[in-house]
């Protein structure tokens, strides 16, 4: 007899047959039909209605049956909450069970239990087990903690659990010890700022030395946590990184990557000139080959991973060339990889190799993989000079076999060959030409248009070729629309005398005939420019162009050392921060590589570019290829990334010199007389993404924004917590008031009426000051911004954080409660500037156990900069000395309720880090204070 | 973690459904059907994000494994867990098939609520899981066995269990490497290496401590400063191991500061050791093709293959792949050894040779009749691929013993008996043409 009968009754009136055999006498005949229950809830069928006869099962004393009325109840106990309450006494005898097999059962199966009253029952049994003499039962008890603060973490803290964990960390188990290290680890990321894990040398010595004792998982989990770490000195992080190399051996690839992470977050910290750096070098390449002959899947994890580490540590795998070789039949997310990889090892050494490789591949069936290739081709031509010329005619090659998708491919990628290597290949362009009429892509599109007008002199019918695009412009794509209009004007002023009706009429097309503004923009600046001055004209637009760069599609550096804390984990698959994948607070820490603090030698400033590619450079990198299997993944939002704006978005091509260089004129000359649309205004709002949006920010930049900085809105309180109701907010301090600006979202079907707002008792005493003015009824899917003026005259209570702020929100639906942080530098009072004297005197008053130190990282600004931008948010600057080559400002600000808070802010020139001391005499605040520095001076 | 398990059938029918965490609703099972299963395009990762959701999924034959997370957590252990989980599966009830996973329902719950608690992978070592998932029941166990069977799970050797008893002591060594190779049409090797396993069957008694030792380059140059003569004698012997990975029972940093192999086994088959050399590897055969493009509708292809090792070994269960392409009419085929069928329907010609001494020599060739096509796209030319299996090891590994040590029980190494084999299999063994 089989069990793969239970999947296929579906007869009408089953629930009811099912309910008389629960209730049967007849052992065997009840275990039947719980299975049946279960198969029934497998594939979906709500089977809820037979709760009370399946929980009347549970008191037996067959295991088999038991864990099946278990797994039912963890299925639908929070359905029928009062019922479950039938459950408690069962699970609170089975959890002093002579066997420690049936205790661990039941202490597990509680905690999947999520209901409140039964989580109440929980709390005694699952103290017992955390001490319960059998590991298996205390390792069972370890994770159900960090299940029951899932649930509710006020009781896990109010009931001492986590002192309980983080006592079983020195537990004589290594499976134990593990468990409660995956537990507090998750635990802790719900609370960045509790030193929850409390790593020191003792602990960690405890971790390395179950490390060699527990099971593959163990071992990975004690080796995140272990990554999380940041040893005091050079001398810490190479005792910790050679007790863990062992594992570069381990069968368990998941091991073996969580080993790399640990050793290439704390090479950060090791000298370069140290031997032990070189070893540790030569010990990662194997372990990250070998695991390249795992299945698939986890090879495609792996490469994923081996990207970021060729990024930042090149020299890693760069004699490793051949086995990122593909093969035939690799499934096709492994070829795109192992393609990725292969263009970032090029070099002068292995470059014919190389090439022969991606010719063979250039003629395979897969589409995307072929396109990859045909452009692996040319970015080996732009990073290895020595072999541009193979590529190129490589790439000729190609264009003979009339592929349709490949030609297109050759195409985009000659305009970047002939952009780094200009005068030298131009004689292609006949046979570029010829292939005009197959291009159907945009992409493919704009590079040829590029190509004929940048060559326009050389070209005998470029009006002719141009013009025959002309017809469908309507038509076309604005990537395709932005660039004819430019080759055109470029056209235009290389053969003024036979193209004047050709510009005409592009410029009105752009400018008359088209919604899109960015368009509409650029037309009205080329018509000024031709109109006012022929000649400016020309510097602009056939101006010399910056030389693009041999590495492209490189991970912005702080994201790039974000990631490779990551390593392992879907962060480093996604190229992604966790934080635009993963919901709510949870795990979206921000991660930062440790700065090199040496024992004995000087400070040096920490490596965050990949070499070969400093900072400035990467304005220059021209995005061309999207990453293919990211487009994939691009179901969410971007993410946040910070550092060059230029170097992310999207820059056309020619659209960088063109536009910066118009609008510095534009800006420049108050008494322009805009063309009719009124260009300037339209283009704060426009999405430009280039050029544009630097300019205002550099002016904004400046110091003409008065008031402090204003945080991104934030969603307080998702809709679906509200009934349709979403608001988002952020605090603003603007001319010494404070106020809460709020957007709120209809998301529901309904309207809404009737708002208002109340704050809950807190430390500063905010409190609205004036009422919530919705003036009309907010209908479905309408959104109304409302700022809020707040004082600080209202009530006090210290909250837990300090800057907790709990909000009640009225509507005529309900009630909503949410709470939110609120940057303490909106409390900094505009008169907080203290004098010298008296700076001194409550220095040296506030005795230094009040004195809290912090460092302020990646911070690339100068001293001036800093001054200034703290000032806009009222931190002064009371003094200023240079000791030995280092910046000391010392700053003061004051709080809303009367609160002075002294800084010193040591800046060394050339290192991001910043050493920031405070002292007050409400040492409490200085964390907080920190914090506002770190936004401040950071966004 | 993990937040959620689920396997599918091809149809994308849900056979089973664990939910781990709150944060994985129900929808999720249907979203991964929807957006992957039952996905137009071929599958282009094997991570997919759906609404913030993130997928990882493994087929096994046509049955789906996809587990379900919303938070950032460890991918490689992810996959690493969905392997296990095959294997723990297979370990007990064979082949993973839509049949075996509904008859055996039951079974996969309860080892699904054994080695996943909170998404967190526990121990799943089936030698352990054994003792006390059996879908029997726990049948009045002693207070001792109980005890036996959680410290066996949580402790350091949670592969073996104590007390296992044989009359006779016996132990097989089988070192098992694949091959492969990717050559130039003109003979010149792109790439090559051997990917090898050590596998043993243990069937010792009581907790037997072993010590593994092969030709390994390091340790003999390490032992070899001694004794100089010895070096010379073993001469070219050792072998240059580039990376190797063990079996969780041995001592890893045993292996780190002495590389020394020291382990005690678990019951029965395991995979002790695999390895992966690149230097001095023997090619057992070397394929010299030729294609000549008659035309536009007949093709002339010749491939000869030489074997290069012992005459007095003998190769077995050779073949040679030789695609055709797609628009081939008709194929004759004129071979010196063994058989050669063009299989249409699978655009190829496969020659087979059952054995084959070294140092040989043998040939075939072909003419390929075409039917014209308007298509512009050039035939792609794959590889020819080969197949093949050799009584020795590619890569040069030889044991040089395995001593094994039980203080408590009386047995001695000279008891044991010992079996060791070579076979060396063509992994990806291909030259293009």
């Amino acid at each position: 007899m089989t069990d793969s009968k239970y999947f296929t009754t579906t007869k009408k009136g089953e629930i009811f047959e099912l309910k008389a055999e629960l209730n049967s006498d007849k052992k065997e005949k009840k275990k039947e039909a719980v299975k049946k229950v279960i198969a029934s809830m497998t594939v979906g069928k709500d089977v809820s209605a037979l709760f009370p006869d399946v929980v009347n099962c549970m008191q037996t004393d067959n295991l088999e049956l038991k864990k099946l009325v278990y797994l039912y109840l963890m299925n639908y106990a929070k359905s029928q909450p009062d019922m479950a309450i039938m459950a408690v006494n069962t699970f609170v005898k089975d959890c002093e069970d002579p066997n420690p097999l049936i205790r661990a059962l039941a202490v597990r199966t509680m905690g999947c239990i999520r209901v409140d009253k039964i989580t109440e029952y929980l709390c005694e049994p699952l103290r017992k087990c955390l001490k319960d003499e059998d590991p298996y039962v205390r390792k069972t008890a370890a994770v159900c903690v960090a299940k029951l603060h899932d649930i509710n973490a006020q009781l896990v803290e109010d009931q001492g659990f986590l002192d309980t964990l983080k006592d079983l960390i020195s537990d004589s188990n290594p499976m134990v010890v593990a468990n409660a290290v995956a537990a507090l680890s998750e635990i802790a990321e719900s609370h960045p700022s509790s030193n929850l894990l409390d790593l020191n040398p003792q602990s960690i010595n405890k971790l390395l030395t179950a490390l060699n004792e527990c099971t593959e998982w163990g071992q990975i989990f004690i080796l995140d946590c272990l990554a999380s770490y940041t040893p005091k000195d050079d001398r810490e992080a190479q005792s910790i990184c050679e007790r863990v190399t062992p594992r570069l051996s381990h069968a368990n690839s998941a091991v073996v990557l969580s080993a790399v992470k640990v050793l290439m977050k704390f090479m950060e910290m090791l000298s370069k000139d140290l031997d032990y750096y070189g070893t540790l070098l030569k010990k990662l390449a194997p372990p990250l080959v070998t695991l390249l002959s795992a299945e698939p899947e986890l090879q495609y994890v792996a490469l994923r991973n081996i990207n970021l580490i060729v990024q930042k540590r090149p020299e890693i795998l760069k004699h490793e060339m051949k086995v990122f070789f593909v093969k035939y039949n690799d499934p096709i997310y492994v070829k795109l990889e192992k393609l990725d990889i292969m263009i970032r090892l090029a070099s002068q050494a292995n470059i014919a190799q190389v090439l022969a490789e991606l010719k063979e591949y250039a003629t395979e069936v897969d589409v995307d993989f072929v396109r990859k290739a045909v452009r692996a081709i040319g970015r080996c031509a732009i990073k290895v000079e020595q072999s541009a010329e193979r590529c190129v005619s490589t790439l000729l090659d190609l264009i003979q076999t009339k592929v349709n998708y490949v030609v297109q491919e050759a195409i985009v990628v000659i305009k970047d060959i002939f952009r780094k290597y200009p005068n030298k290949y131009e004689s292609v362009i006949a046979t570029l030409c010829e292939n005009l009429d197959s291009l159907d892509e945009p992409e493919a599109r704009a590079a040829m248009i590029w190509i004929v007008g940048e060559y326009a002199e050389r070209i005998d019918n470029a009006d002719e070729l141009l013009e025959s695009f002309l017809e469908g412009f309507h038509d076309e794509s604005t990537q395709v629309q932005l660039q004819l209009l430019t080759a055109i004007v470029k056209l235009f002023l290389k053969k003024p005398t036979e193209t004047q009706e050709l510009v005409q009429q592009v410029l009105s097309l752009a400018t008359q005939d088209s919604d899109n503004p960015d368009l509409r923009d650029r037309g009205y600046i080329y018509w000024r420019l031709l109109s006012t001055d022929p000649v400016a004209a020309k510097e602009v637009v056939l101006a010399e162009k910056p030389l693009i760069s041999e590495e492209t599609d490189l991970i912005e550096p702080t994201l790039l050392d974000e990631l490779i804390c990551y390593i392992g984990t879907l962060a480093s698959v996604y190229h992604k921060p966790p934080s635009a994948f993963v919901e709510g607070g949870r795990g979206v820490v921000h991660k930062s590589l440790p700065p090199r603090t040496a024992s004995s030698e000087s400070t040096e400033s920490p490596e965050t570019a990949p070499a070969g590619a400093p900072p400035g450079e990467q304005l220059d990198v021209v995005p061309t290829q999207g990453d293919l299997l990211g487009d994939l993944l691009n179901l969410d939002l971007g993410p946040p990334v910070s550092g060059p704006p230029l170097a992310t978005s999207t820059v056309q091509m020619g659209a960088v010199d063109l536009l910066g260089g118009g609008l510095d004129s534009l800006i420049g000359a108050p008494n322009f007389v805009a063309p009719p649309a009124a260009a300037v205004p339209a283009n704060l709002g426009a999405p430009m993404g280039s050029g544009l949006s630097d300019l205002f920010d550099l002016t904004s930049g400046v110091g003409t924004l008065s008031g402090s900085y204003v945080a991104p809105k934030a969603v307080w309180l998702p809709a679906m917590k509200a009934k349709g109701l979403e608001i988002s907010g952020t605090f603003t301090r603007q001319a010494g008031s404070i106020s809460m600006d709020l957007q709120l979202t209809n998301k529901a079907l309904q309207v809404m009426t009737d708002f208002a707002i109340q704050f809950n008792r807190n430390s500063f005493g905010l409190a609205p000051a004036a009422p919530l003015q919705v003036h009309a009824p907010l209908s479905p899917t309408q959104t109304v911004e409302i700022s809020l003026p707040l004082r600080t005259a209202g009530s006090v209570m210290k909250t837990e954080p300090l800057n907790n702020l709990q909000v009640a929100v009225k509507n005529n639906i309900d009630v909503f409660y949410f709470s939110t942080l609120y940057p303490l530098h909106i409390l900094f009072v505009e008169d907080g500037k203290m004098d010298r004297q008296m700076f001194l005197a409550t220095w040296k008053d506030i005795p230094n156990e009040n004195e809290a130190q912090f460092q302020i990282r990646d911070c690339p600004l100068n001293a001036e900069a800093v001054s200034s931008r703290l000032q806009s948010s009222n931190i002064f600057t009371v003094a200023r000395r240079n000791v030995e080559g280092q910046d000391m400002l010392y700053q003061s600000l004051k709080l809303t309720n009367g609160i002075w808070v002294l800084a010193e802010l040591r800046i060394q020139p050339g290192n991001p880090s910043f050493m920031l001391s405070l002292k007050c005499r409400a040492p409490e605040v200085s964390q907080h204070v920190y914090q506002a520095y770190e936004t401040i001076l950071k966004n | 973690m993990i937040g959620g398990l689920f396997i599918y059938n091809h149809k994308g029918e849900v056979l089973i459904s664990r939910v781990y965490r709150d944060d994985i609703g129900r929808n999720a099972v249907d979203a991964f059907r929807v957006n992957v299963i039952h996905a137009r395009q071929q599958v282009r990762s094997p991570v997919t994000n759906i609404a913030r959701t993130s997928f990882f999924h493994v087929k096994r034959s046509n049955i789906w494994l996809a587990a379900v997370t919303k938070q950032n957590v460890n991918a490689a252990m992810v996959f690493e867990f969905l392997y296990k989980m095959c294997d723990v599966m297979a370990a007990y009830f064979g082949k993973i098939s839509e049949e075996n996973i509904k008859n055996n329902f039951v079974l996969i719950y309860e080892l699904l609520d054994e080695i996943l608690d909170f998404g967190y992978p526990q121990n799943s070592e089936t030698g352990a899981l054994k003792t006390f998932i059996t879908q029997q029941g726990i049948k009045s166990q002693t207070k001792e066995e109980q005890s036996q069977i959680t410290s066996q799970v949580t402790g350091q050797i949670g592969w073996r269990r104590e007390g296992i008893k044989y009359r006779r002591n016996e132990l097989f060594l089988d070192v098992l490497e694949s091959v492969n190779l990717l050559m130039s049409p003109q003979g010149q090797v792109l790439s090559a290496h051997v990917s090898g396993r050590v596998v043993m069957k243990s069937y010792l008694s009581g907790m037997p401590e072993c010590k593994f030792g092969m030709n390994d380059k390091i340790v003999i140059e390490k032992q070899g400063k001694g004794t100089a003569d010895e070096t010379s004698k073993s001469g070219k012997q050792s072998i240059a191991i580039d990376d190797c990975t063990f079996h969780q029972c041995v001592r890893l940093s045993k292996f780190d500061s002495e590389r020394s192999i020291s382990f005690i086994p678990p019951d029965g088959e395991f995979e002790l050791m695999r390895y992966r050399t690149t230097k001095d590897i023997i090619l057992p055969f070397r394929v010299i093709p030729l294609v000549r493009e008659v035309g536009r509708t007949k093709l002339e292809v010749k491939v000869v293959i030489k074997s290069n090792f012992k005459p007095s070994l003998l190769a077995q269960k050779i073949e040679v792949r030789i695609p055709t392409p797609l628009n081939t009419s008709g194929v004759q085929v004129i071979c010196m050894k063994g058989k050669a069928k063009y299989k249409a329907s699978e655009n190829a010609i496969v020659w087979k040779i059952k054995r084959m001494a070294g140092m040989k020599e043998s040939q075939i060739s072909a003419e390929i009749e075409l039917l014209p096509t308007k298509d512009k796209k050039k035939w792609a030319r794959p590889p020819i691929s080969m197949n093949f299996e050799v009584p020795f090891a590619p890569s040069g590994l030889k044991v040089r013993y395995l001593k094994v040590f039980e203080p408590k029980l009386n047995y001695s190494d000279h008891d044991v008996i010992k079996w060791v084999r070579y076979i060396g299999r063509s992994g990806i063994y291909e030259t293009r043409c």
